[in-house]
């Protein structure tokens, strides 16, 4: 597959994954709204925080009222992050090897543009905020599914895979962070309604409060933490994400799993393989938000190795050295 | 569609009945679907110098156009005379030149055209194709006549739309596509890949082809995906080809692999900074070595664009006399170069009643429709004209036949013109129907896309059904 196509592939893959999750961020707060009336404004902040663009917004917006913070993660096309924004690099990604993905797929994308820039939706995300939300998640869902039932599974669905899967353990995290940003932990609330209030709506917006129920029962934060970040079987979480990310890392260079031929193996070989053996407790123990802050550093870099690894535009001259006369049709990149 | 009593031509007649039992809010409703279907496929072109909306759709009328078989078989008569006489041209021009020196054409035409190219001479392509894919403009008169408008040898385009109107139209009128016994376009992709491949198999038995785009920037970047996409092969850049040792690679995610064939729709100018223009950051360097060395072939072949100068177009009747020895099947327009001083004179006496070409734009620039223009444009024009008169050709303003078209008043006649697509491969194969685009505007006669025309779906429409094909054994469903 041409590095340009994979690249493309890939990002067109993130960019989707990351308009979804941005639509689950959004939907935490609008479920706390309600169910904590007097939480108010100072409540949306902790939004544009967590996603990291906090200084882009501060830059356009004077505060961060509901109203702003809503349009600086939905519809700015100012920040890169924006739903629109994030739509938009989809498309055109996909537009850019439409000759490589199934045309249900860009299909899919260019309604779901097409959607955001109807002249109601603006109007749509603050009055009818939950269908319009909803709709967004149900896109991006209805994206991996036409996905897998609509792609060869080969190196281009391989890529795509992988490049969900890391950027949903990466918001999964950051989720996960909201919480510690809203409520800076203070123990006197451990335990009461709000406390709960709070855990179910942050499960909720990961799509994971019945699967949480039927695993823990009760809401517990360390047992929230096991869920969200370790649990082996729950697709948006964390160590789940990462070991099927490698998986697919690894059918696309053809090595075995537990070895490694590149750098973003090795990288996201030990990232899973610490996390396997990591206990919620000690997470708990080392601190929530510097554990999610580690992870998410981690998880850049090992976003570099892939786009350094099979993206990056090397010279043919390094590749053929070592082979000559040119007999073969296809050289091995020299890493 | 109608003779000169206004009555519909036999072959419209039961499409015509069809068509007039529907009302016209009916037809609306169905013309807006398909529109919308357009948009949410992205069946788009690009608009220079526009940023959000710079997408639009072709707009697309959804009255077919029909020319009936037997028709049908004398054009593609014509049209295969032309290819292979034109083909033979170009190859002669890289090689002896014997028209030039029997006296055919005029050395300096030659000589003087833009599209030459210096670099191909001595030349041979694989299978002496220098033409693959041509996509030729024919206008028809008042009298059903048709004439030969433009050859397009270089990179034309449109052949997606034909692809995609039938599709459209399949959806809109299920019901009178059925029974209209039309030809079938759906081939289209494959025989391409057929005859790209063959360029090459006396090389490689799988000749690995790409499709050479100059980005997604590009006015024709639908066509470019919608084609490697149908045919399965990669859409590549000029950035993802290298050229080592004369062999051309694009890079993989597993290192670097052998192209053979490039079916590619950059200009010549940009294809190779080393051969041509030096500053082009789209094409690949060395890529004409490698072409040169027999390493991969190039479809169109660089230099075949010599035929489109329009002065050299008015030669197309001679060409076809000089190297098959027949009369051509079918005519130019009739056309005057302004570098013949009397041929010039006549121009520039009736510009008011003439067609006014540059020698080497596309798209419909530069042009001067006299009818339609000022005494000011007139005076301009002649200056252009006598400055330089190899740069100009004219012709008399055709009373070109009119289509039903639907509009904000109903069905009304508009201008049209036809694009039949051609390939030559191991043999030449003529798309039956091709891309028929419209003045959408009244009374205008510039159906380019770039100026706001529009198009519909052509059907060579044969008298008697297609044999339905029978399954070999067919296995009931339990």
């Amino acid at each position: 597959m041409l590095s340009r196509v994979a690249e493309s592939i890939y990002w067109m893959s993130r960019y989707m994954e990351r308009a979804e999750n941005v639509a689950r961020f959004i939907a935490v707060n609008l479920n706390l709204n309600l169910d904590m009336p007097g939480a108010g404004e100072q409540q949306w902040l902790p939004l544009v925080i967590t996603t990291g663009d906090h200084e882009a917004f501060a830059k356009q917006y004077k505060t961060a009222t509901k109203q702003n913070v809503i349009r600086f993660l939905t519809f700015d096309r100012e920040n890169p992050n924006s739903i629109m924004s994030c739509v938009r690099s989809a498309r055109e990604n996909a537009r850019a090897v439409r000759e490589s993905i199934s045309s249900e797929m860009w299909e899919h994308i260019n309604r779901f543009y097409l959607m955001l820039r109807e002249s109601g939706a603006e109007s749509a995300a603050f009055e009818e905020s939950y269908d319009f939300f909803d709709q967004i998640r149900f896109s991006g869902q209805q994206f991996m599914g036409i996905t897998d039932a609509t792609m060869t599974h080969g190196e281009g669905w391989h890529f795509c895979r992988l490049a969900r899967l890391i950027e949903r353990a990466d918001k999964t995290s950051r989720i996960l962070d909201v919480k510690y940003f809203i409520l800076l932990p203070s123990p006197a609330d451990v335990g009461t309604p709000f406390d709960d209030i709070q855990w179910s709506a942050l499960l909720r917006s990961a799509s994971a409060l019945e699967m949480y129920r039927q695993r823990h029962g009760r809401l517990e934060p360390a047992s929230v933490v096991q869920f969200l970040v370790l649990d082996r079987e729950f697709p948006r979480a964390v160590l789940y994400c990462l070991t099927k990310a490698n998986e697919s890392l690894h059918a696309i260079s053809g090595s075995a799993i537990g070895g490694f031929v590149n750098k973003p193996e090795q990288q996201l070989g030990q990232l899973r393989a610490e996390l396997a053996y990591t206990s919620s407790q000690q997470i708990i123990e080392r601190g929530l938000h510097e554990f999610v802050d580690d992870l998410q550093k981690r998880l850049n870099s090992v976003g570099e190795g892939i786009s350094d690894t099979f993206f990056a535009m090397r010279t043919i001259d390094v590749a053929i050295q070592r082979q000559s006369p040119v007999t073969q049709s296809q050289f091995q990149l020299a890493t | 569609m109608f003779d000169a009593e206004r009555k519909p031509r036999a072959h419209y007649r039961a499409l015509y009945d069809r068509f007039w039992q529907l009302r016209t809010d009916e037809l609306e409703r169905r013309q807006m679907a398909a529109e919308r279907s357009m948009r949410r496929l992205g069946i788009t072109f690009s608009v220079y110098g526009d940023q959000e909306g710079s997408e639009r759709i072709i707009p697309f009328d959804i009255c077919p156009r029909i020319i009936p078989e037997a028709e049908w078989k004398f054009l593609e008569r014509g049209l295969k005379q032309r290819i292979i006489a034109l083909n033979k041209f170009i190859d002669d021009i890289y090689h002896k030149q014997s028209i030039v020196r029997d006296g055919v054409i005029p050395e300096f035409v030659v000589r003087s055209c833009a599209t030459l190219r210096q670099q191909c001479m001595g030349l041979d392509p694989p299978m002496g194709i220098w033409c693959h894919i041509t996509g030729v403009d024919l206008v028809r008169d008042r009298e059903g006549q048709f004439f030969v408008l433009e050859d397009n040898l270089r990179c034309p385009s449109g052949v997606s739309y034909v692809l995609q109107n039938r599709q459209l139209i399949k959806q809109t009128f299920p019901q009178i596509f059925e029974q209209a016994h039309v030809l079938p376009v759906d081939d289209y992709c494959s025989r391409l890949l057929d005859a790209l491949q063959a360029q090459m198999q006396h090389r490689v038995r799988q000749p690995h082809v790409v499709l050479l785009t100059p980005g997604s920037f590009n006015s024709a970047y639908f066509e470019h995906s919608y084609l490697a996409q149908q045919m399965g092969i990669p859409l590549v850049e000029g950035r993802d080809l290298v050229v080592h040792d004369s062999y051309v690679y694009m890079r993989t995610t597993r290192g670097f692999e052998r192209v053979d064939v490039i079916y590619r729709r950059i200009d010549d100018d940009f294809l190779d900074p080393q051969a041509f223009r030096a500053d082009s950051m789209l094409g690949v360097p060395g890529l004409m070595q490698a072409y040169r060395e027999g390493h991969v072939a190039l479809a169109n072949a660089p230099g075949a664009g010599i035929a489109d100068d329009k002065v050299v177009y008015a030669y197309v009747p001679e060409i076809i006399r000089y190297y098959l020895d027949e009369e051509p099947i079918l005519p130019n327009v009739e056309t005057f170069v302004c570098w013949d001083e009397t041929q010039r004179n006549h121009v520039l006496a009736n510009l008011d009643k003439m067609v006014v070409k540059p020698a080497n734009e596309s798209g419909g620039y530069g042009m001067l429709i006299g009818p339609r223009s000022t005494k000011e444009e007139q005076a301009t024009f002649a200056e252009l004209i006598k400055a330089k008169p190899r740069n100009y050709i004219a012709q008399p303003t055709l009373n070109l036949s009119r289509v039903p078209v639907l509009t904000e008043n109903g069905m009304e006649g508009r201008h049209v013109d036809l694009r039949p697509f051609v390939i030559y491969g191991k043999e030449i194969y003529v798309l039956p129907g091709g891309l028929t685009r419209v003045a959408l505007r009244k009374g205008s006669l510039v159906v380019n896309s770039s100026q706001g025309g529009g198009s519909k779906d052509t059907w060579v429409m044969s008298d008697r059904p297609a044999p339905a094909p029978v399954p070999a054994s067919v296995t009931a469903v339990s």
